[in-house]
C-alpha cells in the first residue's frame, strides 16, 4: 500500500492510479478505487460511473481543466501530473480547478513531486501529495512551513497581503 | 530607499533557513544535483567556469551606503574582493563556494537584501530607469511600482516554475530610460485626459537568439488593475509558453507564434476572470508603500553656485566631466552623477571592495547616504547639491571613477564573457578593453559624440548588444572566438534592433572594423548634433558595409586585405 501526504499527514493509500499501456490500452479493475486518464472519463464516462469503487480523474499538464468543470459532481479525486518538477503548468491548473470552477474534493499532486515544492503547491490548492519513489514523506512535512507569510493571494489565503494587514490581522507586529 | 517591514524581513530570513537546509541535503548526497539546480538557481547562484557565481538582488537598482559596504564586505570575505555590476542593475560575485553561500544570504538579510529569483525560471527582478525620483520628466516614480510588482513576485506561488526566465522593466517618464520595449513585460506610465495614473502594457519584448520588440497589450491599463492584468499575462504564458525547446520557451516566441492580436485576446479572455479581485490594488496599499521609502530633504538652494560656475570656468576636465557625466536635477540647486566603471583597462562593470566603501562613503556625505545601479552599469549618485559637485569631482577622480564617458562610445556595456561565464561563445572584457584603448583620447571621443557600443559574449545577450548604435557579438567559428557587428540598434522610446553589418572577424579586427563605421559617420554627418545612430538612420547600413568591407562585399580574403592596409 502506498504512502502520501494528505493535509499535511502521511497516510496510506488505497487509489490506483491507471496509467496507458505502451499501446495506449487500459486496464480498469472491476472494483476499487481508481484514477484514470482524463481521456478514459470522456470515452468511458457511463460505464465507469456505474463500477463499484470510488472514481478520481487525473490530469496531464497540457490538459485543459475547463474540460471536467461540468464533470466535479460525480469525481470523487482530482489528481494533476507533474512530468518533471520543473515543468510549473500544474501549478495553473490547480489554482483553476480551485478559484475557477469551485473543486472542493482531494487534489493530488501526482508524478515528480518533491519535498521542495510543497510549500507551492499547497499554496496553489493541492492537499494531497505523492512524492515521487524514494522521497521520504515524514521529512518532507516540515516543507509547509518554510514561510509563514506570502505577498500574494492564493488558494490558502484568498487575499493578498496587503488586504490582510491592519487590525485583527495576524501581521499586527508591523511597525509603520 | 525602500525599508522592509517585520514581514518583509522574516520572509528573507526563513528563505535564509530554507536555503541552508537545502544546501545541507546537498551536500549531504541527500538531494541530486538536478533536483538541487533549480533551487540554487533561484536564489541566483550559477555552477560556472571556475567556481559559483552568486548574483545578487539590487531590487531596481536602488542602493543604501550600509548595502553597498556589506557587498564590499563579501567581496573581501567570501570572493576576491571584487564584484561585477549587470546590465540587470545587480551585482554578481565570481570566486564563492557553494558551502559559504547560506552564510553570504545570512549577511545579506542583515542589511535587507537577498538573492531571491535572480536566476531560475522565475520572475526576476524588475528593473527601473536609474534617474527615478529625479528626472523632470517624470509621471510617477516608478521605485514605488517597482516595489509593489517585488512583492507581487516574491515567492509567487503559480509562477515557480515558468517555461523560461521572466524580466520585467517599469518606465515612470516620457523619456522610456528603462528599455521596456525588450523585456518580457514593459511598463510605461501614463496619464489619461483625467489624470489618472495607467500604464501602457506591452509584452513579448526581448533580445537573445530571437531579438523581438515588444507588442502592446494595453495602450491604457488603470493602475489598481496592475497586478491582476500581470497574473493574466503571466497565466497564459505559463500554461501555453513552450517547455520542449529551452531557445523557443520565452514569452516573445509564444506571441509570436499565436501573433499579438490571438495572445492579447487570450490574455483578455483570462483577466475577465481576474478582473476586480482580491488582487485589485487599492490607494490605501500604493500609499502605505510610497511611505516607507525614505526621501531626500532638500536644502532650499535658488541660484547657481558661485564656487561651481567659476570651477566650470577654470577646470576644463570638470567640465567635460560635467557635461558627460552629470544629469540635470528636478530639484534647483541638486544633480544626479554617474561615477563611470568603465574606465580604459578595467572590466566594464567591476568594482573592487574597497571602490564600494568609497563610494558609500561619498553616497553618505553627498547623496542622502543613497545611489543606483544603472542598467548601464554604472552608479549613479542621484541627489548632489551642486555646490559639492566639485569636491565630488575630485574625490571621484581619485577613485577611478571620474571617467568623463558617459553617453560616450568607451562607455561599453559588456557582459563578464568567455573569461567568466561558461555560456560565452568568446571573451568580451579584452574587446571592450581594446576598444576603449584606440579610442583614448577625449577630445575625439567627445567630438564622436552619444554612442552606446554593448557586447555580448553570446546570444543570450546579456551585453544587450542588440539595442547597442553598434552591438558585439561572440560567435563560435569552428572552435575559434569570431564577433559578429551590427549598427543601428537603440533604447529608449524610438527603441530598435541593430542589423548585422557583414560576416564576423576576428579579436583583433573588432577595434580596427569600430574605427571605419566612425570614420564614415564622421565624414557623412550633417553636424555635431547628428548622432552615429542618426546618421545610421538616415544614410542605411550599406555605405558602413561598403567601407568596412569593401564596396563589392566581398569574400573574407579581400576583408583581411583591406583591414590590414587600415
Amino acid at each position: 500500500m502506498a504512502v502520501i501526504i494528505r493535509q499535511r499527514q502521511v497516510v496510506t493509500d488505497n487509489w490506483r492510479l491507471l496509467k496507458p499501456a505502451a499501446d495506449g490500452g487500459i486496464t480498469i479493475p472491476p472494483d476499487g478505487d481508481v484514477i484514470v486518464p482524463l481521456s478514459v472519463w470522456r470515452e468511458q464516462r457511463e460505464e465507469l460511473r456505474a463500477r463499484p469503487g470510488r472514481l478520481g480523474v487525473w490530469l496531464a499538464a497540457t490538459d485543459d481543466p475547463a474540460l471536467i468543470a461540468g464533470d466535479l459532481r460525480h469525481l470523487e479525486l482530482i489528481a494533476v501530473d507533474f512530468p518533471q518538477f520543473t515543468d510549473g503548468r500544474g501549478y495553473s491548473i490547480a489554482r483553476l480547478l480551485r478559484e475557477r470552477y469551485g473543486w472542493r474534493g482531494e487534489l493530488r499532486a501526482i508524478g515528480d513531486v518533491l519535498r521542495d515544492q510543497l510549500f507551492y503547491l499547497a499554496r496553489c490548492g493541492f492537499d494531497a501529495f505523492a512524492l515521487r519513489d524514494g522521497q521520504d514523506a515524514q521529512a518532507a512535512l516540515s516543507a509547509f512551513d518554510d514561510f509563514s507569510e506570502a505577498y500574494q493571494a492564493s488558494v490558502e489565503r484568498p487575499r493578498p497581503l496587503f488586504r490582510r494587514r491592519g487590525a485583527g490581522s495576524p501581521n499586527r507586529l508591523e511597525r509603520v | 530607499m525602500y525599508l522592509y517591514d517585520e514581514i518583509d524581513q522574516r520572509l528573507v530570513d526563513e528563505r535564509v533557513v530554507q536555503f541552508r537546509d537545502q544546501t545541507r541535503r546537498f551536500l549531504a548526497g541527500e538531494l541530486s544535483e538536478d533536483d538541487f539546480r533549480p533551487l540554487r538557481l533561484q536564489n541566483g547562484l550559477y555552477i560556472q567556469r571556475f567556481a559559483p557565481m552568486l548574483r545578487i538582488a539590487i531590487p531596481y537598482g536602488l542602493l543604501a551606503s550600509r548595502q553597498l559596504r556589506a557587498l564590499a564586505y563579501i567581496a573581501r570575505k567570501w570572493d576576491r574582493g571584487y564584484g561585477h555590476f549587470s546590465t540587470r542593475q545587480n551585482i554578481q560575485f565570481n570566486w564563492p563556494r557553494l558551502e559559504d553561500v547560506p552564510e553570504i544570504l545570512a549577511k545579506l538579510a542583515t542589511v535587507q537584501m537577498h538573492a531571491i529569483q535572480t536566476s531560475g525560471n522565475c520572475i526576476r527582478n524588475t528593473t527601473t530607469d536609474h534617474f527615478a525620483g529625479v528626472a523632470d520628466d517624470e509621471i510617477v516614480d516608478p521605485f514605488v511600482w517597482c516595489e509593489i510588482i517585488r512583492q507581487w513576485s516574491t515567492f509567487h506561488p503559480e509562477f515557480a516554475y515558468l517555461p523560461r526566465k521572466f524580466k520585467i522593466a517599469v518606465s515612470g517618464s516620457e523619456a522610456d530610460r528603462a528599455a521596456t520595449q525588450v523585456h518580457d513585460i514593459g511598463l510605461q506610465a501614463r496619464r489619461d485626459v483625467s489624470g489618472n495614473v495607467g500604464f501602457r502594457v506591452l509584452a513579448g519584448g526581448g533580445l537573445g537568439r530571437t531579438p523581438l520588440i515588444g507588442a502592446v497589450m494595453r495602450e491604457f491599463l488603470p493602475w489598481q488593475h496592475l497586478l491582476t492584468y500581470l497574473e493574466a499575462i503571466l497565466r497564459v504564458y505559463n500554461r501555453y509558453g513552450r517547455r520542449d525547446n529551452k531557445y523557443r520557451a520565452r514569452i516573445k516566441i509564444l506571441v509570436k507564434d499565436l501573433t499579438p492580436d490571438v495572445f492579447r485576446a487570450q490574455v483578455e479572455e483570462e483577466w475577465a476572470h481576474l478582473q476586480d479581485g482580491a488582487s485589485t490594488l487599492t490607494a490605501d496599499e500604493v500609499q502605505r508603500l510610497e511611505k516607507r521609502f525614505t526621501r531626500p530633504c532638500y536644502r532650499k538652494s535658488d541660484a547657481l553656485s558661485s564656487g561651481y560656475v567659476l570651477a566650470l570656468a577654470r577646470d576644463k576636465a570638470f567640465g567635460n566631466w560635467v557635461r558627460r557625466n552629470v544629469q540635470p536635477h528636478k530639484v534647483a540647486g541638486y544633480a544626479a552623477v554617474t561615477l563611470s566603471l568603465k574606465k580604459t583597462g578595467v572590466p566594464p562593470g567591476d568594482a573592487t571592495a574597497d571602490q564600494m566603501d568609497a563610494v558609500a562613503d561619498l553616497a553618505d556625505r553627498y547623496s542622502f547616504g543613497e545611489l543606483r545601479v544603472s542598467h548601464e552599469q554604472n552608479l549613479i549618485l542621484a541627489d548632489v547639491r551642486q555646490a559639492d559637485l566639485y569636491q565630488l569631482w575630485q574625490e571621484a577622480r581619485t577613485l577611478g571613477l571620474a571617467t568623463p564617458n558617459i553617453g560616450l562610445l568607451t562607455n561599453i556595456i559588456a557582459c563578464p564573457g568567455g573569461d567568466f561565464c561558461s555560456l560565452a561563445n568568446a571573451k568580451s572584457i579584452p574587446v571592450a578593453e581594446a576598444i576603449q584603448q584606440r579610442f583614448d583620447d577625449l577630445d575625439y571621443l567627445h567630438d564622436i559624440g552619444e554612442l552606446d557600443l554593448n557586447i555580448s559574449g553570446c546570444m543570450n545577450s546579456c551585453g544587450h548588444h542588440h539595442i547597442g548604435h553598434i552591438g558585439i557579438l561572440g560567435v563560435d567559428k569552428q572552435g575559434a572566438e569570431y564577433y559578429q557587428i551590427s549598427i543601428g540598434g537603440a533604447q529608449g522610446n524610438d527603441a530598435a534592433l541593430g542589423k548585422v553589418l557583414g560576416p564576423s572577424v576576428s579579436q583583433a579586427e573588432v577595434p580596427d572594423v569600430i574605427e571605419h563605421l566612425i570614420e564614415l559617420y564622421l565624414a557623412r554627418r550633417d553636424s555635431e548634433a547628428e548622432r552615429f545612430i542618426d546618421v545610421v538612420r538616415r544614410i542605411g547600413i550599406e555605405p558602413f558595409k561598403d567601407h568596412v568591407y569593401g564596396s563589392h562585399h566581398q569574400a573574407t580574403a579581400s576583408r583581411h586585405r583591406q583591414l590590414a592596409a587600415a
